[in-house]
C-alpha cells in the first residue's frame, strides 16, 4: 500500500470514529475514547524507538509529563490555543529526547534504559519543587464549556485533537517503517556493529528516533491538563504510563505500526472496562501480568502470532522482470588496482 | 594475510574498519588518514568488511539485508539515493553474483553456513567498496564450499574491488593471493609474493613450531 | 557561615546511609555488573524483603534483621526460579535484550501492584530495641537505627567478597563474566553458575529490605526511588566490583545527606539520578572503571 493511500484510509477511519463519537453523545465514551487514543499515541511513539531500533525507554511518563507541564506553564504565562500548545510541547519533549539520547546513546542499550528511568525521577523532583506550575500540590486548569469550533463541546474538541494526533502518529510510524530510515532502524535493532559496517550512521539514526518518539509522547501529554482539569506530579509522572507504553507494543507486536495500535486498543479498552468493574490496582496488575506473559510466550505479540498462523513473514523484495538477467558486471563505481 | 591464532589479525581488521581505536600508528586509505572516522564513515569511503562470524540482520529477509548497504553505503558512495527500481535491480545482481537468488525471501535463520557467508560477502559487495576485507570468510566450510567462496572472491576482484583476505586455509590463500603478509604476535614477519613468503624461514618456524 | 557540627552530622549520616546503600546495591553489582542481567526489578524485591520483615516482626516480634537472615534461603529460591524463567525465555533463545528488559520491568510492576493490593499504600514500620536510641558523642549523634543496618551491611559485603574471591563457585562466578566457554571446558556448567550468582543477588534483597524498614517506614512504591540510586552506585563504583560498590555507595550517601541538610529533603531523590546521568555522560566506566 502506498503512503498516500494509507493516509487516506487512516483519515477515513478517524473521520468515522469521530462521527460515531458525536452521534453517541455519551460523555463517558468520549472520556474513555480519549484515554484509549492517548495510549495509541504513546504506544506508537514508544515503538518508534523501542520496537524499531530496540532501545527501551522506561521514561514515557517523563516525556508525557513534560508535554503536560509545558502546557500548564504556557497556560499560566501566555495562554495559547490547544493545537499550538501541542506543537510547543512536542518541540520541548523532542528536544529532551534528543538531549537524553545524546548523553547516553553512545553506551550500551541497557544504560540508555536505566538513564530514562533516572530522567523521570529527576524531572519529577524538579516539578515538585517548582511552585510556578503548582509544585507538589498540583495545578488547576479551568476548562471552558465550549470549544473554539462551533457546535463542539470542549471535550469533543479535545477528543478531536487526540484523534488527529493518533492518526498522525500512525502515519508517521508507517512512513518510517517503509522508508530508508526504517531499514536503518531495523539494522540497528538487529546488529549495531553490522549496521555501521554497512554504512548506517547509527548514532544519528538513534537520535532521530529518540527525538521523534519523545516529541509524540510530549504532544500526547499537552492536552492532558485541559482534559483532566487538574494535574499533579504524582499522577502525571505515574508509572502506569510507562508500563502501558511498553506493554501495548509488546502485546500487539513491535515490528510494525499495527502492533502498538492493536495493543493500545485492546489493553486500553480492557482497562477502561476493568476500572469500572474492578479496582484500578487489579487492572494494573493485569497489565503487568499480560506484559510478562507475552514477552515469555509470544515474543512477537499478536501480530507475530497472526503471521505464524495465517501466512509467511512479509518481505518487500520482488524481482523486477528483467533484472535477473544481468549478472555481476557492474560492481564497483570507481576504478582501483586489482591486487590481493 | 595469514597468522596463527591470537596473532592480531582480527584486531588489525577492527582497527582498519574503525571498530577499535588504535593507540599508535596511522591507517591510510587512498592517501587519506582515517583517524577519527567512525566505521560507517569508512564504509562510505569505500572500505568494506565482512565479519568472521556472520552478522546478518536477523529480522530482515536476505534481499532486505542487501538493501541496507544499498540505501546507506552505496547511496553515499554515489552521492545520491537510489530509486526503488534501481535498488531492486541491484539486489537481484548481488544475489545472482552470490548465487543466493533462490534464497532472496528467506530469513537468515533458515540459511546454511555457506549461504550465510555468501550473504555476508554480498552485503559487503552491495556497499560498492574499492577495498573489501574478508575476515575468515571460509572458516569451517567444506572443501567444495571453500572453492565456491574463492571463486566468488575472484569474481569480485575482477570487478575492480581490492580484496584483503584474512584466512587460515592455505589452499585458498595460495590460490587467491597475489601478495601474502604474515602476522605473528602483532608483528609483520614477512610480506611478498606467496610462493616466496611460505619458504621464508621465520614463517616456517612460526607455523611448524621450533 | 556553615556550622561545623551540622556538616559533621551530615557527613556521618551520609556515611551510615552509604553503608546501607551498599547492601541495596550489592545485588545489582552481581546481577548487572557481573552477569550482565539488567534486573531493574531488584529494588522491588528489596521492598518485598521489607514486607517479609514487617510481617514477621508484627506477628512474632522477631527482630527485623534476624528475619532478613532467616529469609535468605527463601529469596535465594525466588532468585533461582526467576533466573530459570529468564534463561529459558530469553538467554537460551538468544532473544534480544529488549524483551528481557520488558520482562524485569513487568516483574517490578507486578511486585509493586501486588504489594499495594496486599498491604495498601499506608506506611509500615517495625519494632526493635535499637530503634529509638542513639550514641551521643558530644557534637555528633549516631542513631542506632542507622548504625546497626550499616554495620551488618558491611559484614554482609565482607562475607560476599570472601565468597567471591576464595571459594571455587565464587571464582567461577567471576570467570563466567569473562569466558563462558573456558568455564565449560573446566567441567563447570555456566548456566548453573549464573543461576547461583543471580539467586545470591536476589537473596541480598532479604537483608537489604530488612535494613530499609529499620531505617524508614515503607510503602510499596518507594522502591522506585532506589532504581536510580542502585544503578548510580553500581556505575560509579565500576561495574561488578564489590569494593567499588562500597565506595560508590558511601559517596552517594554523603552527597545526598549534604543535599538534604542544605537544600531540603525534597531534592534528595534527584541526587542519585542526577549523579547517574552525569556519570553516564562523562565517565561511563565509573570512577574506578576497569
Amino acid at each position: 500500500m502506498r503512503n498516500s493511500l494509507f493516509i487516506l484510509v487512516v483519515s477515513l477511519v478517524a473521520a468515522a470514529v469521530f462521527a460515531a463519537a458525536l452521534l453517541l453523545r455519551s460523555d463517558y465514551l468520549l472520556f474513555a475514547g480519549y484515554t484509549v487514543l492517548q495510549f495509541v499515541v504513546l504506544a506508537t511513539a514508544w515503538n518508534i524507538l523501542g520496537g524499531y531500533t530496540g532501545y527501551v525507554n522506561f521514561g514515557t511518563a517523563a516525556f508525557f509529563a513534560v508535554g503536560a507541564y509545558t502546557s500548564v506553564f504556557l497556560h499560566k504565562a501566555f495562554p495559547l490555543p490547544v493545537p499550538v500548545m501541542v506543537v510547543v510541547a512536542g518541540a520541548v519533549a523532542g528536544l529532551l529526547g534528543f538531549g537524553m539520547g545524546y548523553l547516553t546513546l553512545r553506551l550500551r542499550g541497557a544504560f540508555f534504559s536505566i538513564a530514562t528511568l533516572a530522567l523521570a525521577v529527576v524531572l519529577q523532583t524538579v516539578v515538585v519543587n517548582w511552585h510556578y506550575v503548582g509544585g507538589s500540590r498540583g495545578a488547576y486548569i479551568l476548562r471552558p464549556p465550549a470549544g473554539p469550533i462551533a457546535g463542539l463541546s470542549y471535550i469533543e474538541y479535545l477528543f478531536l485533537i487526540m484523534l488527529a494526533l493518533a492518526a498522525l502518529s500512525l502515519i508517521a510510524a508507517r512512513a518510517i517503517e517503509c522508508s530508508r530510515l526504517g531499514y536503518g532502524f531495523a539494522a540497528i535493532r538487529d546488529d549495531e556493529l553490522a549496521a555501521e559496517a554497512n554504512g548506517v550512521p547509527t548514532l544519528r539514526l538513534k537520535l532521530i528516533a529518540t527525538t521523534i518518539s519523545g516529541a509524540f509522547m510530549g504532544m500526547a501529554g499537552a492536552p492532558f491538563p485541559s482534559y483532566i482539569g487538574y494535574i499533579e506530579p504524582a499522577s502525571a509522572f505515574g508509572l502506569p504510563y510507562a508500563v502501558n507504553a511498553i506493554a501495548m507494543p509488546m502485546i500487539g507486536g513491535t515490528t510494525s505500526w499495527a502492533g502498538p495500535l492493536i495493543g493500545a486498543v485492546l489493553l486500553g479498552s480492557l482497562q477502561q472496562i476493568a476500572t469500572v468493574t474492578i479496582s484500578s490496582a487489579v487492572n494494573l496488575l493485569i497489565v503487568g501480568l499480560l506484559l510478562v506473559g507475552f514477552v515469555i510466550v509470544a515474543p512477537n505479540g499478536i501480530v507475530g502470532l497472526w503471521q505464524r498462523f495465517f501466512g509467511r513473514n512479509r518481505t518487500s523484495w520482488r524481482p523486477s522482470s528483467k533484472s535477473t538477467a544481468s549478472a555481476s558486471g557492474s560492481a564497483a563505481s570507481s576504478p582501483s588496482t586489482p591486487s590481493a | 594475510m595469514i597468522g596463527p591464532n591470537g596473532s592480531g589479525k582480527s584486531t588489525l581488521v577492527n582497527c582498519l574498519s574503525g571498530t577499535l581505536v588504535h593507540e599508535t600508528g596511522t591507517v591510510r586509505f587512498e592517501g587519506r588518514d582515517l583517524a577519527g572516522l567512525k566505521p560507517h564513515e569508512r564504509t562510505r569511503r569505500g572500505l568494506a568488511r565482512s565479519f568472521q562470524l556472520p552478522r546478518p540482520f536477523a529480522s530482515l529477509s536476505v534481499a532486505d539485508n542487501i538493501r541496507v548497504p544499498l540505501l546507506y553505503a552505496a547511496a553515499s558512495r554515489r552521492g545520491r539515493h537510489l530509486g526503488e527500481r534501481e535498488i531492486t535491480d541491484r539486489i537481484a545482481e548481488v544475489l545472482e553474483a552470490m548465487a543466493l537468488t533462490d534464497r532472496a525471501r528467506h530469513f537468515p535463520r533458515d540459511l546454511t553456513q555457506v549461504d550465510m557467508r555468501k550473504l555476508e560477502l554480498g552485503r559487503a559487495m552491495a556497499a560498492e567498496p574499492t577495498l573489501l576485507i574478508a575476515d575468515e570468510a571460509m572458516a569451517g566450510l567444506s572443501n567444495s564450499e571453500v572453492e565456491d567462496i574463492v571463486a566468488l572472491l575472484i569474481r569480485l576482484n575482477e570487478t575492480g574491488i581490492t580484496v584483503i583476505l584474512i584466512e587460515h586455509i592455505m589452499k585458498a590463500v595460495m590460490q587467491f593471493s597475489q601478495r601474502l603478509v604474515v602476522l605473528v604476535s602483532g608483528r609483520k614477519i614477512a610480506d611478498g609474493p606467496p610462493a616466496e613468503v611460505v619458504r621464508h624461514p621465520e614463517v616456517e618456524r612460526a607455523y611448524l613450531g621450533q | 557561615m556553615v556550622e561545623l557540627d551540622l556538616v559533621l552530622n551530615a557527613l556521618l549520616a551520609g556515611l551510615l546511609l552509604g553503608g546501607f546503600y551498599a547492601a541495596v546495591t550489592v545485588g545489582i553489582s552481581i546481577s548487572f555488573g557481573i552477569l550482565d542481567i539488567v534486573n531493574i526489578a531488584h529494588p522491588a524485591f528489596i521492598i518485598l524483603g521489607s514486607y517479609v520483615a514487617y510481617l514477621a516482626n508484627a506477628a512474632f516480634g522477631i527482630d527485623p534483621i534476624v528475619v532478613g537472615v532467616l529469609a535468605l534461603p527463601l529469596f535465594y529460591v525466588l532468585g533461582a526460579a526467576i533466573y530459570q524463567i529468564y534463561y529459558l525465555s530469553f538467554e537460551q533463545r538468544g532473544q534480544d535484550s529488549l524483551r528481557g528488559l520488558a520482562f524485569f520491568f513487568g516483574l517490578l510492576f507486578i511486585t509493586e501492584v501486588g504489594l499495594i493490593l496486599a498491604f495498601g499504600v499506608d506506611y509500615r514500620y517495625v519494632q526493635a530495641v535499637y530503634m529509638d536510641r542513639s550514641l551521643d558523642l558530644g557534637i555528633v549523634q549516631i542513631p542506632l537505627r542507622m548504625l546497626v543496618p550499616c554495620l551488618v551491611s558491611l559484614l554482609m559485603l565482607a562475607v560476599l567478597q570472601l565468597l567471591l574471591t576464595k571459594t571455587f563457585v565464587g571464582r567461577a562466578v567471576m570467570a563466567v563474566a569473562q569466558d563462558q566457554l573456558a568455564l565449560q571446558l573446566m567441567a563447570c556448567d555456566p548456566v548453573r553458575i549464573r543461576r547461583i550468582a543471580f539467586a545470591a543477588s536476589i537473596a541480598t534483597c532479604a537483608m537489604a529490605g530488612a535494613f530499609l524498614i529499620v531505617i524508614q517506614p515503607i510503602e510499596p512504591s518507594i522502591g522506585r526511588e532506589y532504581i536510580g540510586r542502585v544503578f548510580a552506585i553500581c556505575v560509579l563504583g565500576g561495574l561488578g566490583s564489590l569494593p567499588g560498590t562500597l565506595i560508590g555507595a558511601m559517596l552517594l550517601g554523603v552527597v545526598e545527606s549534604l543535599t538534604a541538610t542544605f537544600y531540603g529533603p525534597s531534592w534528595a531523590p534527584a541526587v542519585g539520578f542526577g549523579l547517574l546521568l552525569i556519570t553516564l555522560a562523562v565517565r561511563p566506566a565509573g570512577l574506578f572503571g576497569r
